[in-house]
């Protein structure tokens, strides 16, 4: 199997696999060589399983960031029947890092609005790994804008490391844009439904995020910062981004916990990079029904409810003493 | 670039970079920017700015409040609201412990201060961040106490001036939970500005992040005190992607004036008397 990208943790199923793979290509089997494949098969399934519910949050962002997890032009062709692409900022360029377009979705028509992050070196670079300028977050917002007077319901599939930390983006206003989408994403009067497919990263996630309905995938995450970043700063060095990892409490089920999230999507069997059509299939089932059950909502309602899903989020205490010195 | 493996590379609403204290205890301070030794009490009477070269030292909560608000016109909303530790966070340290021990510093219970106050007579709703408390970053308290201070000045039809001081962004020991309070406050703003409110931002050193990738760039003003650090991704990260040097006064008040982010800049002895002069042309 030509599996360029193994993760660590997933070392024993390769091998278990290849063994099995060999025995395959034998040929004309005894009872006995097919009772053992049979066995390993199913020991294979058992030990995928195993692995992948007891997936750390340091295993879970290698996983989020898997070279062959599915990414937004995949999901374009096997979520959606048609996408006509929009490229226009209309005030500085086409930032490849995000995609919006004209997107058809099991008979509906909506406005797609994606991170995308390249597949090989030269889009990678070009997208510049799904980090978005401040031009990629203007084009979502003038799409999503349109679409909300043309009454088309946004998706919007994130999956970003965070927003591009560069001279240029800091130049053309990468805050200001940021903060404009927030904003803004937040009267538009359709409804939105926002999915973390892989990395959520930070203010460069959320700006392309605030929406009706937001899920995750199961072994996405989304973070105020990335664990590399966080242990950078608190850890004083990145080795330990696995203990940050664990600290923030950003994996699919901490966020369904904490109320940020209100669907985790699940994945297939080993991860969405193992079976990208079985993904898609499950992630087209989430998007219209949640498409669905929002559609039917007054404007009025709609946007009450998109405050409220905000306004309700954080912990703190009314009333607290301070320490006495 | 090479995001995924370059771990410092990578963006955040958490970007960092220590807010400057300044004014320390002591009877003498020296001037960061042009290492002149100052008499503390002059620099204090002179609103914490330098009166050799014009530097704007940090300004306390309480004395910001003196400088910008009419005397004994300040009435504090939610004033004993407090931090609560939503994922149960440790890094070398607890949260739990880190909160008190700002507590103790700063004798403030987070970084924000929200209320009611008029400025040269006009009424206004007033907040600020303080970059003393864990470098002014926003978790639930600052989120939940702006967004209040933006709901209150929607329905009191009152302008809204906030201050912001934040080099942390969003509060990282409060994880997920406190980016989303970038998306709370901006939505609130949201409604403030369909209602025709006046939002004044003031942007005063450091200003970064989370915090300025969400309410302190929606002013529909927006000034900035002299020489201030704003911007989102903090400027070691920027260098350390780009591997550029980074262009002189890269993220300054003065950088975002010049490429249209800012309006004025602003010298903390005119601060008042302009953000009257503005209320005023909008109808406050
Ligand atoms: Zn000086």
């Amino acid at each position: 199997m030509p599996h360029v990208h193994q993760l660590p943790f997933e070392k024993p199923l390769y091998e278990l696999e290849e063994r099995l793979l060999k025995l395959e290509a034998q040929p004309d089997p005894t009872p006995a060589e097919k009772e053992s494949m049979r066995r390993m098969r199913v020991e294979l399934t058992q030990m995928t399983r195993e692995r992948y519910q007891n997936l750390d949050a340091w295993q879970t962002v290698q996983v989020s960031r898997h070279p062959e997890r599915p990414q937004t032009p995949d999901y374009l062709e096997l979520v959606f029947d048609e996408f006509v692409e929009l490229h226009g900022d209309r005030s500085f360029g086409d930032d490849r890092a995000i995609v919006t377009g004209f997107a058809k979705l099991a008979g509906r028509k909506v406005m797609l609005v994606g991170h995308q992050k390249g597949r090989n070196l030269k889009e990678r670079n070009e997208c510049c790994y799904g980090c978005a300028h401040p031009e990629g977050y203007r084009k979502a917002m003038q799409k999503m804008e349109m679409a909300s007077r043309y009454g088309l319901p946004i998706v919007c599939l994130i999956d970003t490391p965070g927003a591009f930390p560069g001279v240029g983006a800091e130049e053309r206003g990468q805050a200001y844009n940021i903060a404009v989408n927030l904003r803004d994403m937040s009267t538009l009067e359709v409804p939105i439904v926002c999915v973390v497919i892989g990395e959520g990263g930070s203010g460069g996630a959320l700006g392309i995020g605030m929406g009706d309905h937001v899920a995750v995938l199961e072994f996405a995450y989304y973070s105020v910062i990335s664990p590399e970043g966080c242990a950078g700063i608190l850890w004083k060095h990145a080795r330990h981004a696995d203990k940050a990892a664990r600290a923030l409490r950003f994996t699919s089920k901490d966020l369904l916990e904490l109320g940020i999230v209100d669907e985790v999507i699940p994945e297939p069997l080993g991860g969405a990079h193992r079976n990208h059509f079985g993904m898609a299939t499950t992630l087209k089932g989430s998007l219209v029904e949640a498409i669905q059950s929002l559609e039917g909502l007054p404007v009025p309602e709609l946007l009450e409810r998109r405050y409220q899903r905000y306004r309700k989020i954080g912990r703190f205490e009314e009333v607290g003493q301070l320490p006495t010195a | 670039m090479s995001t995924v493996e370059n771990t410092e590379t990578q963006s955040s609403a958490a970007s960092v970079r220590p807010a400057k204290r300044s004014v320390p205890d002591g009877l003498w301070l020296r001037c960061d920017a042009c290492n002149a030794t100052l008499f503390r009490k002059q620099v204090e009477q002179n609103l914490n700015v330098c009166p050799e070269c014009g530097h704007h030292f940090y300004v306390p909560t309480a004395s910001r409040i003196c400088q910008l608000l009419d005397p004994d016109s300040f009435e504090e909303w939610f004033a004993e609201m407090s931090p609560s530790d939503p994922l149960g966070f440790s890094d070398r340290k607890p949260y739990r412990e880190r909160l008190i021990d700002e507590q103790r510093k700063t004798g403030m219970r987070d970084a924000c201060t929200v209320g009611r106050g008029y400025m040269r007579g006009r009424p206004l709703v007033f907040g600020m961040t303080d970059s003393a408390f864990i470098m002014g970053s926003m978790g639930s308290v600052v989120g939940e106490k702006l967004t209040r201070a933006v709901e209150k000045a929607t329905e009191l039809k009152l302008p809204l001036v906030i201050v912001s001081g934040s080099g942390g962004g969003a509060r990282m020991h409060e994880g997920i939970v406190s980016l989303m309070q970038m998306g709370k406050v901006s939505a609130a703003l949201a409604r403030f500005r369909k209602a025709r409110g006046l939002f004044i931002s003031v942007l005063t050193n450091p200003t970064m992040g989370g915090v300025a990738a969400s309410f302190a760039s929606l002013g529909d003003v927006t000034i900035a005190e002299p020489k201030a650090l704003i911007g989102f991704a903090g400027p070691r990260v920027v260098f350390q992607t780009c591997k550029i040097e980074l262009p002189e006064g890269f993220q300054t008040s003065e950088f975002l004036l010049k490429h249209g982010f800012v309006d004025r800049i602003v010298h903390r002895a005119e601060l008042r008397t302009e953000l009257a002069r503005i209320i005023d042309y909008c109808g406050g």
